[in-house]
């Protein structure tokens, strides 16, 4: 004699039970509504509309630190307007730089010479500093 | 009677939810009149009530009113560009609705991707606060750690006294009941209390703050101040010549100005007041006149 249920009686018994939970939740019976997605963006501020100045002016020099503020205040409204490519202005051109670094490894490198190898350096006189000559070392004799 | 009540309905145009998919027809809005095209109207007085086509409906629409339509791969989605609505406008459905009287105003913005933005250009004495504005305030109450300014709206705006530069808990500003200031609006909506600051975003003055000693505080009409400011007022760069002087605009129709005697400041007020309502003529014969004297 069994006691108890069957597996497969239990799952149906489950799953009757599961039914008449969920029918049993409520839910809202309303059409489905479609969300339009707004292209269109309210403001109320006039900033977007007009450029306007900064409101704070001085004339003459009456007082230097709102005209300084004046500048820089009308200065930044411009820079956000105008896109500027600005390009960093270099002072000295890449070729006279390697040019300089050039003579530069030998002036700063005849600082740390001993004096025997100074000698090295002063022989090409032209400008360009000649690589240091090989060392005197000792050579073994070959018998 | 019956039949006459159903009569005097005025017919409606499409607005069930079943023509949301389809295109919508040139419909007759209430108020009895077509819709026109914001594009065509630029420039034009408009009232309040009017309703406004933004360019991408209106070809729609103008398909619709010929009875063809063309065949659409997409034709629920419109590939939109964004449009800013400004002051004066506010969104209906898909169209803009006008309300209040003036100049239907354009600009297109920087960047292409969005469609500019509209406004209207009216002209009022009453300021309504609006985030992000430069005002004059008059300090009216100081209660613990707030002061209330008075800035023209329909609440006094609060003022917290940590909101300056380099004001801290132990080292209070100096603000007196009665003092000017000159502030910006971070909670302007008509929902709550309007709040200003002195200092910007990143903590910095960048001029505002309490206005200085004497000078003059008088009150104009709003659209007076924007075109005060524009960038290209010749009204303010002929008043620069005349005698040193500083003036603070608020965009709240409050003008302070200050020169070194008080009759050149009372002149000075005398002219922004009246400027509104002078030609251009009338302008050059008075700034003439104040030159030879």
């Amino acid at each position: 004699m069994q006691r108890g249920l069957d597996s497969e009686t239990k799952k149906q018994l489950e799953e009757e039970e599961k039914k008449i939970i969920s029918e049993e939740h409520w839910y809202l019976d309303l059409p489905e509504l479609k969300e339009k997605e707004s292209f269109i963006i309210e403001e109320q501020s006039f900033l977007l509309c007009e450029d306007l100045l900064y409101g704070r002016m001085s004339f003459r020099g009456f007082n230097p630190e709102v005209e300084k503020l004046m500048l820089q205040m009308n200065a930044k409204n411009k820079a956000e307007e105008e896109e500027e490519d600005e390009t960093v202005e270099v002072d000295v051109s890449d070729e006279e730089m390697a040019r300089r670094y050039e003579t530069l490894v030998g002036t700063i490198g005849k600082k740390f010479a001993k004096k025997r190898d100074r000698a090295n350096y002063e022989e090409d006189e032209n400008g360009n500093m000649k690589p240091i000559k090989m060392k005197k070392m000792f050579l073994k004799p070959q018998d | 009677m019956r039949n006459r009540k159903r009569n005097w309905i005025p017919e409606m145009g499409t607005a069930a939810p079943e023509m949301a998919e389809t295109l919508p027809v040139a419909s007759e809005s209430p108020a009895g009149c077509k819709a026109r095209a914001a594009r065509n109207v630029l420039g034009q007085v408009v009232l309040p009530g009017e309703e406004l086509l933004l360019p991408e409906q209106e070809e729609t629409d103008g398909v619709g009113v010929a009875g063809e339509r063309p065949l659409r791969l997409n034709a629920g989605m419109r590939s939109r560009l964004r449009v800013v609505c400004g002051p004066g406008l506010r969104r209906c459905g898909d169209r803009l609705l006008v309300t209040k009287c003036g100049r239907l105003r354009h600009k297109e913005s920087g960047s292409g991707s969005s469609g500019g933005i509209y406004w209207v250009d009216s002209q009022q004495k009453r300021y309504v606060p609006v985030k992000g504005d430069h005002v004059i305030g008059i300090v009216t109450a100081k209660s613990g750690d707030i002061f209330k300014v008075d800035v023209g709206g329909s609440e006094p705006a609060s003022l917290s006294y940590l909101a300056f530069e380099g004001a801290t808990k132990r080292n209070r500003p100096n603000v007196q009941v009665g003092d000017l200031i000159y502030g910006q609006f971070v909670v302007a909506n008509k929902d709550m209390e309007p709040e200003m600051v002195c200092i910007d975003s990143c903590g910095r003055a960048n001029g505002m703050g309490v206005i200085g000693q004497d000078g003059l505080l008088f009150k104009v009409t709003l659209g007076l101040i924007r075109k005060l400011l524009a960038p290209d007022c010749e009204i303010i760069q002929e008043v620069g010549k005349l005698y040193p002087l500083e003036i603070v605009f608020g965009m709240n129709g409050r003008i302070w100005v200050k020169a070194k005697t008080i009759q050149q400041t009372l002149i000075l007020a005398n002219i922004l007041e009246a400027c509104e309502h002078m030609t251009t003529e009338q302008r050059k014969q008075i700034f003439a006149r104040l030159a030879e004297s």
